[in-house]
């Protein structure tokens, strides 16, 4: 059976040398595996690499290292729009469209890729329901008329919509209240459970990333410092994981 | 006060009936006048206006698909607004005397003035399709691009509707700009309703003068007060 995703040697370096130790790599031989139904979290600091490494994936940034594999194809190999369409993606900011509606937003990928009305109706009902939000009630509204829990869920069913195999999260709870956070990671997990995906979960938030995660990863300075299970993580003596465990 | 209460009093009836008269010379005068004058003040209008719409029109077509490339080539953003920047400093009258010896867009008449319209339109246009798009939330252009939007489709979609507002902010100045500047194409013989405000001040005749200017105001406030209306309308914010 294909993997979700592979990442293979991956690197990104800056264009023209920077100042610093790291010579202008944001991130450097990073590889690991996600299966489908696995969450992989990737756990870092600010400007760890995390976020980069995501973007390398779907291709906002062209590697400058390494191989992706995305279900089995080489994601070099395919168009960028292709590719993406085929990644499920979700973003802190959310990112949802001011000018469309809920039904539009959640049906953005599919409308893309030239699916019948019918079936993107059909699809973004069954979508809402599966976050937790009334189709009914949600799909006529706009995004400023929801409160920024049910814009992150809006997010989540958009990024499902095409049933990609594949799902990208960029600290999707970081802007919520602590509360509000809390609720989202539970039906997350509860979400993790019922679908089949391959997901890589970033956040800079310990609990979050044992809460979520089958794996973690540990970003530091541009490389994966760990890859292991969340027990395998708690007993880890590298000096970094410590430093999140104890600021946990 | 008292006398002419009484001899008004005394008289009324008398009073009435030169009252009628006067009204009635002064009625039937001014509507001779309009009669002949509407006719005439219509068709300047009427250049007036398309003199107006033909300038704003070619500078969208111009100016938006300019705006949309400046976006994409940040590196033409300054040489290209900047030389929008220059024509719009030089005076009316001055560019109208430079493009009349130029051939095909120069000459006397309705072209040289409305090449001259559009070149005063194209910075406001430029700028605001520019900053329109530019001011695009940077989370929903990535979520579009995230999701694999191309770059025709992300344009399209997320950020000539969520710019449009502040455009349609560029076509209104544009628009009230033409309305005013083209009050001086009567100069160079493209008619509108600066021929009454010329001959009006060449015959020191301030009612000419107003002829033209009144209709010309209330043209620029008109289309202003519509394009602020639709401006409003399409105005989406990301909140």
């Amino acid at each position: 059976m294909t993997a979700a995703l592979e990442v293979r040697g991956l690197g990104y370096e800056l264009p023209g040398k920077r100042e610093g130790g790291r010579g202008g790599h944001l991130v450097q031989d990073v590889s690991f595996t996600v299966a489908a139904g696995e969450t992989l979290v990737l756990l870092g600091r600010s400007g760890s690499g995390k976020t980069t490494t995501l973007k390398l994936i779907n291709r906002l940034l062209e590697p400058t290292a390494g191989e992706v594999v995305v279900a089995g194809e080489r994601a070099a190999g395919v168009p960028a729009t292709q590719l993406r369409r085929r990644i499920g993606y979700v973003i802190q900011e959310i990112g949802l469209f001011p000018h469309f509606t809920v039904e539009r937003n959640v049906g953005l990928v599919p409308r893309l890729e030239g699916w019948p009305p019918a079936r993107i109706a059909a699809r973004v009902r069954e979508l809402l329901a599966l976050v937790g939000l009334d189709p009914g009630g949600f799909a006529g509204r706009y995004p400023h008329e929801l409160s920024g829990g049910q814009r992150q869920r809006v997010g989540v069913a958009r990024a499902l919509a095409a049933d990609p195999p594949l799902l990208l999260l960029d600290e999707p709870f970081g802007a919520l209240d602590p509360i509000t956070r809390v609720e989202l990671q539970r039906e997350f997990q509860a979400l993790e459970g019922r679908l089949d995906k391959g997901m890589v979960f970033v956040t800079h938030d310990v609990r979050e990333g044992l809460l979520l995660g089958t794996r973690i990863g540990l970003m530091h300075e541009g490389r994966l410092a760990f890859l292991g299970t969340p027990p395998e993580f708690r007993e880890s003596g590298h000096p970094e994981v410590r430093k999140f465990l104890e600021a946990a | 006060m008292t006398d002419l209460v009484q001899f008004y009093a005394r008289n009324s009836q008398e009073v009435w009936g030169l009252v009628g008269q006067h009204l009635s010379l002064v009625a039937i005068s001014t509507g001779i006048a309009i009669v002949i004058g509407i006719q005439e003040v219509w068709g300047l209008v009427g250049q007036h206006l398309s003199l107006v719409a033909i300038s704003t029109g070619i500078a969208i077509v111009i100016g938006i698909p300019l705006g949309v490339v400046l976006t994409r080539r940040p590196a033409w953003r300054g040489p290209v607004l900047g030389l929008a920047n220059v024509f719009q400093t030089i005076p009316s009258l001055a560019l109208f005397g430079f493009l009349i010896p130029l051939p095909l867009i120069g000459g006397i008449g309705a072209t040289t003035a409305i090449v001259a319209l559009v070149v005063y339109g194209l910075l406001p246009i430029v700028r605001n399709t520019y900053t329109g798009i530019a001011g695009v939330d940077p989370a929903v252009r990535e979520a579009g691009r995230g999701m694999g939007m191309t770059d025709w489709q992300l344009l399209t979609l997320v950020e000539l509707p969520l710019g449009f507002g502040v455009m349609l902010a560029g076509v209104r100045v544009a628009t009230v700009v033409s309305v005013g500047t083209a009050t001086i194409a009567a100069a160079i013989g493209a008619g509108g309703l600066g021929v009454y405000i010329f001959r009006g001040v060449a015959m020191v005749n301030d009612t000419l003068i107003l002829a033209g200017a009144v209709p010309a105001a209330l043209m620029a406030l008109a289309a202003d007060g519509l394009l602020g209306l639709a401006e409003r309308r399409f105005a989406w914010r990301a909140k």
